[in-house]
């Protein structure tokens, strides 16, 4: 790694308080805001940073691999930060597949200004989020751009599970007549989000729910559930991942309005703004088709976790009409629950 | 017309001034504050009605019961309820 | 974990009870317009039509503000917000309502500063914390939201808020429903009059329509069990041949109306003609500033040209405002026109009848087939 060229160009005297195009240069201050901050919280791991590549050995006949971007604002918002969605985003998108989380790289984009202070908290939760999964970040990379070029940080993480079990979980193993069970309440994230961005108070402030969904994966394959398909919960919320599925799988869903928990703050923000819980963002969620056989013994599995405290049967997988998804409502009326064209924005009439 | 909905007031600011009289109403949970320049006799306890940020009407307890107690009259109302 | 004076109305025994009420009712076929869109919204969510006898037809009025904002006063909206000096502020309703060339989404994508508003009040916040540029708010609505923009109009003229301004397109029901009953073509035999617009202006306005027309009018609210009981009401008046103004939603509305609001709206706005789109110009049923308030007028402080565009050929909205379509009847209704790629304002409204039929009513195998493609 050569110095900077001008001489002009020196290093700052004392440690910067915030994130200057010089860290993203390949030269020193870039190594020191590497230790300083990445290898101090990630560990020793960290130091695969230092060569191309980080290798390792992983048991079990099949992997699982995904990637994800966070590019969440604001940055910090009640029950977490984009470090924590980070980490437990790519965790949660491998339990999907029945995989056991192993390890993480870590991508880091950073906007010139950015307060140091506010990256070391951000690594803090990326580090405090991967020792609670048990995960390693084995390997990473830290660009800075310009100022106005990101929202402050934006991360990327890759994941890597193995899988230690023969289903194959996936929506074409969704058969007629199987129950869709959901993990816990919806909406919440999405609202704390909105919270934080549109200055909504709460009596309680409302937490984002972002959590990790191994755990409870790891219960029912244990178990000996015969697991046809999970999706966690994202964008675009409940009603989204199940017109995905229901699409994919070519099979219709029918789901019932008053099986499916929405806390009463979380409905209250909703009504006040026109928003359809349904349709807002999760982020410790999941639906979990099982056969109606075992669908008791996974529902109390699930009720079990901390997370999993709501878990409820919404409804039932049919043949048909193929690839559509039916919501009854409350008054006991069937209609369509369809996928939205756009994002759901708040409404006066 | 126009989205609408029922929260209970929990707080209400000191103001002389019936215009700018604010207040804090709580739709199960979630806060927001609200104006009450349009319903002056709002007190703390009550539930309005609340339309872009603006307190619209005082729900009247007893007449949210007339959606029940219609369906327990036997015939025709002789007069309409208004 | 239920919201008091919500849940109560949307109870499935109550529902029930309704429609067997209505359904011990009915004699002869009646044909029943519901007012307002956040009422045919309700309807079609919650499936209240299916709920009914065969005889009795809900047809969907043109309570919409969204649906019925002028397309030229849209046009005019996106020429503010791409003005680098101007931060439009809209209530989230307009964003994706087609002008004739483009929306406030895609400006807001492009160029323009577009900022989404819950309240008028926070406009007012937008204006005085950004003192170097021109703030207007997109002020739509029925009655029901005309105190809130005239209270926004006062604070700011009594506040010197030089920099902002205010486009207006505030419209009136009453006279719509006269002329929808006025036209010969009508079918229409008794009204859900819009409750929230009520709330605000009270129903003493529909007693000589009630009369002259000969029509039953039942302000009513927007729960499952308000409509189904405003409809009951509706039908023992067609029943007994009476044509009474009754209100359902006694919880909200009194006849006098909110006379605090209505003080302010008759401070800053005037009563004025106004175009409807798709229904053209409908005397006495808009507002307008009143002259020491037409400074805040956006169409006065900028040159917004006056153009008439024409609505992209086969919509039909102008139709369904009326009630003499529904959005089924539409040849373009999920082909040509989609919420993702509109023809008209009726099916990207949240509270558009074509918006709402797409939504929750497409055959399930038309919509299956749909998937497919996608």
């Amino acid at each position: 790694m050569s110095e900077p060229e001008a001489p002009s160009c020196g290093l700052p005297h004392s440690r910067p308080e915030r994130i200057l195009l010089a860290h993203g240069g390949g030269g020193r201050m870039m190594q020191q805001l590497i230790r300083e901050v990445f290898v101090k919280a990630l560990g020793a791991h960290g130091r695969a940073a230092e060569h191309d590549a980080a290798v390792f050995a992983a048991s079990g006949p099949r992997l699982a691999f995904t990637t994800d971007s966070y590019v969440v604002k604001p940055l910090f918002f009640p029950g977490g930060d984009i470090g924590k969605l980070a980490v437990l985003g790519t965790v949660n998108d491998l339990a999907m597949s029945g995989a056991r989380p192993l390890y993480l790289s870590l991508g880091v984009i950073l906007e010139e200004g950015l307060a140091i202070s506010e990256l070391e908290r951000i690594v803090g939760s990326i580090a405090a989020a991967a020792r609670d999964c048990n995960v390693v970040v084995l390997t990473g990379d830290t660009k800075v751009v310009e100022r106005g070029k990101a929202d402050g940080i934006y991360l990327n993480t890759a994941g890597i599970g193995a899988i230690e079990h023969t289903l194959h979980i996936h929506p074409a193993s969704v058969q007629s007549g199987d129950v869709v069970l959901l993990s816990g309440d919806v909406g919440r994230h999405g609202m704390a989000i909105m919270a934080a961005r549109e200055g909504l108070e709460f009596e309680t402030p409302i937490q984002s729910d972002c959590a990790s969904l191994a755990p409870m994966v790891h219960d029912l394959l244990s178990a000996g559930i015969e697991v046809h398909c999970l999706r966690d919960l994202t964008r675009g919320g409940l009603a989204t991942a199940l017109n995905e599925i229901a699409a994919t799988a070519q099979q219709s869903i029918s789901v019932e309005e008053e099986h499916i928990p929405v806390e009463e703050s979380v409905r209250g923000a909703c009504e006040m703004l026109g928003l359809d819980p349904l349709y807002v963002a999760n982020e410790g969620r999941m639906v979990i088709f099982v056969p109606p056989a075992q669908a008791d013994q996974a529902l109390a599995l699930l009720r079990q976790h901390a997370h999993g405290e709501a878990a409820a049967a919404i409804g039932r997988v049919t043949a048909q009409p193929q690839g559509c998804v039916s919501l009854t409502s409350r008054i006991g009326v069937p209609r369509i629950l369809d996928l939205l064209s756009g994002e759901q924005l708040p409404r006066i009439c | 017309m126009c989205l609408s909905v029922p929260a209970r007031l929990v707080e209400v600011s000191n103001s002389q001034d019936a215009l700018t009289r604010v207040g804090k109403a709580s739709f199960g949970g979630a806060l927001k504050e609200v104006c009450l320049a349009y319903v002056p006799e709002a007190k703390v306890g009550d539930y309005v009605l609340v339309h872009v940020g603006f307190a619209i009407s005082i729900i009247d307890e007893e007449e949210a019961r007339f959606v029940f107690s219609f369906l327990e009259q036997a015939g025709e109302a002789e007069e309409p309820l208004q | 974990m239920s919201l008091k004076y919500i849940d109560e109305y949307r109870d499935a025994e109550l529902a029930r009870r309704y429609a067997d009420r209505i359904a011990s009712l009915v004699t002869r076929p009646w044909k029943i317009m519901e007012a307002c869109g956040g009422q045919t919204h309700s309807i079609v969510r919650c499936g209240i039509d299916q709920m009914l006898p065969a005889g009795v037809e809900l047809i969907h009025g043109p309570g919409c503000p969204v649906c019925v904002t002028p397309m030229s006063t849209i046009d005019a909206a996106i020429r503010l917000a791409s003005r680098p000096d101007v931060i439009l502020c809209s209530f989230g309703d307009m964003l994706r309502v087609p002008g004739s060339s483009s929306d406030l989404m895609t400006v807001k994508a492009e160029c323009g500063d577009v900022r989404i508003c819950y309240s008028p009040l926070d406009a007012l916040k937008v204006a005085a914390a950004n003192p170097s540029r021109q703030v207007v708010f997109f002020a739509v609505g029925f009655e029901t939201t005309a105190p809130a923009n005239a209270m926004a109009a006062f604070l700011a003229k009594q506040r010197g808020l030089a920099n902002f301004s205010m486009l207006v397109s505030q419209v009136r029901v009453p006279p719509a429903l006269e002329a929808i009953l006025s036209s010969e073509t009508h079918r229409i035999d008794g009204f859900l009059a819009p409750g929230h617009v009520c709330t605000i202006m009270g129903f003493s306005e529909y007693e000589p329509l009630a009369e002259r027309y000969r029509v039953p009018i039942v302000v009513t609210g927007f729960e499952p069990g308000d409509i189904l009981q405003g409809l009951a009401m509706c039908i023992e008046e067609l029943e007994a041949g009476r044509s009474r103004v009754l209100n359902q939603y006694t919880r909200a509305v009194q006849r006098q109306g909110n006379l605090a609001a209505q003080a302010m709206m008759g401070q800053v706005f005037e009563i004025a003609p106004k175009v409807w789109r798709g229904l053209g110009t409908i005397a006495h049923s808009g507002l307008r500033f009143a002259a020491p308030y037409r400074e805040l007028d956006a169409e006065q402080r900028f040159d917004l040209g006056a153009e008439s565009p024409e609505e992209k050929s086969g919509c039909i909205s102008g139709l369904i405002l009326q009630g003499l379509k529904k959005p089924v009847d539409c040849p373009e209704f999920g082909r040509g026109c989609r919420p993702e790629r509109p023809l008209g304002a009726t099916m990207v409204s949240s509270e558009g009848a074509c918006a709402a039929y797409y939504r929750y009513r497409r055959p399930l195998s038309a919509a299956a087939t749909e998937a497919r493609h996608e």
